[in-house]
């Protein structure tokens, strides 16, 4: 007997949820550097066209899904594929609907953790008078967890773990008293501050506050419409991949939601709903802020430069000092709206990833909620807490690319593929339409049966083998150099460098260029090694390694510039990968059980 | 700002904001055909 009586408050607290767990700081973080990385205005058309051609679809399939599998009792993805096929493996699949959430709330859980800590120093003035590189090394100095901001020792760990009890504390007062009330007061404070920074943003003057540029000139470098790009596939699969992740598609949290929506209860409408408020939040309000008040202080090439390794960088490592523009006051305001507004995204898509946990706990196992909520906040700390202490070696990357990039596509494109080939669109469409307050046009069923399938099986696909430089015309018979990205280079870690040993008693240089700097702290030593002006890069030994090198030096990638005793890279990458597969064989196992459960007790 | 982009983003931003309200405001106003004890919202719910 399943101890699983979550139920939804109120429509408008699930739509707000699912809302919630689609907003996340990808919105205002992850969007406008691929606009950026992608011609600007170059990319809102390919996007737009990728939402309606895969993003509306594959709502309407997860939420149809969910909703299917709820009428058997079956929260979660593993025994809801299995409802919809025969073939066993379809249960398996449906793992990466638990997995996912796990390997994603692992680390989302740090960076909503990061956001927490500059609410509070926003507020207490920590950035008042710094400078634009004391701002960036501060970011640097909070991800070490030796250092300390505040006084609080292992300050990263403390705030990690604050989130994590928080997450764990929301959930355990299930849907309606939990995740839903954070949805309520989250979504509607998050659109107010994501307002009061757009107003500040678009009225930027050139020349006031020390800005440079007026803050429509940023708008206008996003908004300009380059028809040329349409044909560049590169600009395609930015805007396809944009899409996917703004949604949360592929993860298992919207079936999850969905799963608990009666048989006869209306999910075309809700899924629409929720689908544009995310277009919104993203297009109107994750537009307008960080790149118009980016491009108004620093230019357009700076931001260019800055956005090269992502988002986060930008956010954290750069919007501190820019507010400090306005003034003490409107700084501390502008601050703690920017960092509060990413707080908000996070926590509810990071409630929206614990929830499929729980429900899998319950249903299967008749754990309490609380219990599993516990469960669900200490498997997040143990699996992420490596995340957090070593963040520098590469640990969190691996698991946003295995856990929270190719689990994704691949799972999305077998969920469409068992969706309206497996289980077949003749029951499809009826699961979609049931009970729905709007029409829902007959073109989504053909685009669910040939579109979709079809777009997402191009993103997996040019994911493994995407070219070096996104050049697509250099793909032929006698093979092709691939993007340092692509999953079959990630797989042979061509990314790793001359340093490819787990222990090691000599360290190379891992890029060319001088020696620039190398000083040292109390723990530490460090060498920075300058290829041009725009890119360098920080190497930090033990102080008992010895530098082999000295200030001026010229070197070339694998040259020997420490030696001593070293634990590279590769090892954490591998450790980490190995901790990611043990996590998916040990969810196939309990999926397993709960199957030969069900089986006897002939619920199944 | 140029004149295209301005239009661009005029154009997006309206389709995006009127289709966002009206699917919120269909969602607020839609009166529920269930029961409201069979239906998914436990604030409908008669039975306590």
């Amino acid at each position: 007997m399943s101890t699983n009586n979550l139920k939804w408050g109120s429509r408008v607290g699930l739509v707000l949820a699912m809302a919630g767990n689609a907003v996340g700081l990808g919105n205002f973080l992850r969007f406008p550097v691929q606009a950026i990385q992608n011609g600007g205005g170059a990319f809102i058309i390919p996007y737009l066209v990728c939402f309606l051609l895969m993003g509306v679809p594959l709502l309407f399939i997860e939420w149809a899904t969910g909703r299917y599998g709820g009428q058997f009792g079956h929260h979660t993805t593993p025994l809801a594929f299995n409802r919809m096929s025969k073939f066993p493996i379809w249960k398996y699949v449906g793992v990466f609907g638990i997995f996912s959430n796990i390997a994603i709330a692992s680390y989302y859980c740090y960076i909503e953790s990061w956001s927490m800590s500059y609410v509070y120093h926003s507020v207490i003035g920590t950035f008042s008078g710094m400078d634009q590189h004391s701002v960036a090394s501060f970011f640097d100095n909070y991800l070490n967890v030796f250092t300390s901001t505040t006084g609080i020792p292992f300050e990263a760990i403390v705030f990690f773990v604050l989130c994590i009890v928080l997450n764990t504390w929301v959930l355990s007062r299930g849907l309606s008293g939990g995740v839903e009330k954070v949805a309520k007061v989250g979504m509607p404070l998050l659109i107010l501050f994501g307002i009061f920074l757009v107003i500040k943003a678009i009225f930027l003057k050139a020349g006031v506050d020390g800005a440079i540029n007026d803050g429509t000139v940023g708008l206008n470098f996003l908004w300009t419409p380059q028809y040329s790009s349409l044909n560049n596939p590169k600009v395609w699969l930015a805007a396809a991949g944009q899409i996917f992740f703004t949604l949360s598609l592929g993860q298992g949290c919207v079936q999850c939601y969905a799963a608990y929506v009666k048989k006869k209860d209306d999910i075309a409408l809700n899924a629409m709903s929720a689908g544009w408020m995310n277009e919104f939040v993203e297009v109107i309000l994750g537009s307008a802020i960080i790149i118009p008040i980016a491009i108004g202080y620093l230019g357009i090439d700076k931001v260019i430069e800055l956005t090269a390794h992502g988002g986060l960088g930008l956010g954290f490592r750069t919007m501190p000092f820019l507010f400090q523009q306005w003034g003490p006051i409107l700084a501390a305001i502008a601050g703690a709206a920017f960092f509060g507004l990413l707080f908000f995204a996070g926590i509810t898509s990071s409630l929206a990833m614990g929830t499929p946990v729980m429900s899998f706990l319950m249903d299967e196992f008749q754990w309490r909620r609380s219990r599993a909520a516990t469960a669900f906040g200490a498997i997040v700390l143990i699996i992420g807490l490596p995340t957090v202490i070593f963040f520098q070696k590469g640990v969190f990357d691996e698991y946003d690319y295995w856990g929270g990039t190719v689990s994704l596509v691949l799972f999305a494109m077998l969920e469409s593929i068992l969706f309206a080939w497996v289980f077949g669109m003749k029951k499809a469409w009826p699961e979609i339409t049931r009970g729905s307050d709007i029409k829902v046009n007959i073109i989504f069923k053909y685009i669910i049966k040939f579109v979709t399938p079809v777009i997402l099986i191009v993103v997996f696909f040019s994911s493994l083998i995407r070219p070096a430089n996104d050049d697509w015309s250099t793909l032929s018979f006698k093979g092709w150099k691939l993007h340092k990205e692509s999953i079959i280079a990630q797989i042979r870690q061509e990314n790793i460098g001359p340093n490819k040993e787990y222990f090691a008693a000599q360290f190379y240089s891992e890029n060319d260029g001088i020696v620039d700097t190398i000083y040292s702290d109390e723990r530490n030593n460090y060498i920075q090694i300058t290829t041009n002006e725009n890119s360098s890069k920080t190497y930090e030994f033990d102080k008992e390694n010895l530098i082999v090198v000295k200030k001026g030096d010229l070197v070339k990638t694998g040259d020997e510039i420490s030696t001593g005793k070293f634990v590279n890279n590769v090892f954490y990458i591998d450790m980490s990968r190995l901790l990611l597969v043990s996590l998916f064989g040990f969810i196939c196992v309990l999926v397993f059980i709960a199957y030969r459960k069900r089986k006897k007790e002939g619920t199944i | 700002m140029n004149r295209s982009a301005l239009i661009f983003m005029l154009a997006t931003e309206g389709i995006i904001t009127a289709l966002t309200v009206y699917f919120f405001i269909k969602v607020l106003t839609t009166k529920p055909k269930l029961d409201p004890d069979e239906d998914s919202y436990e604030n409908n719910d008669t039975k306590k």
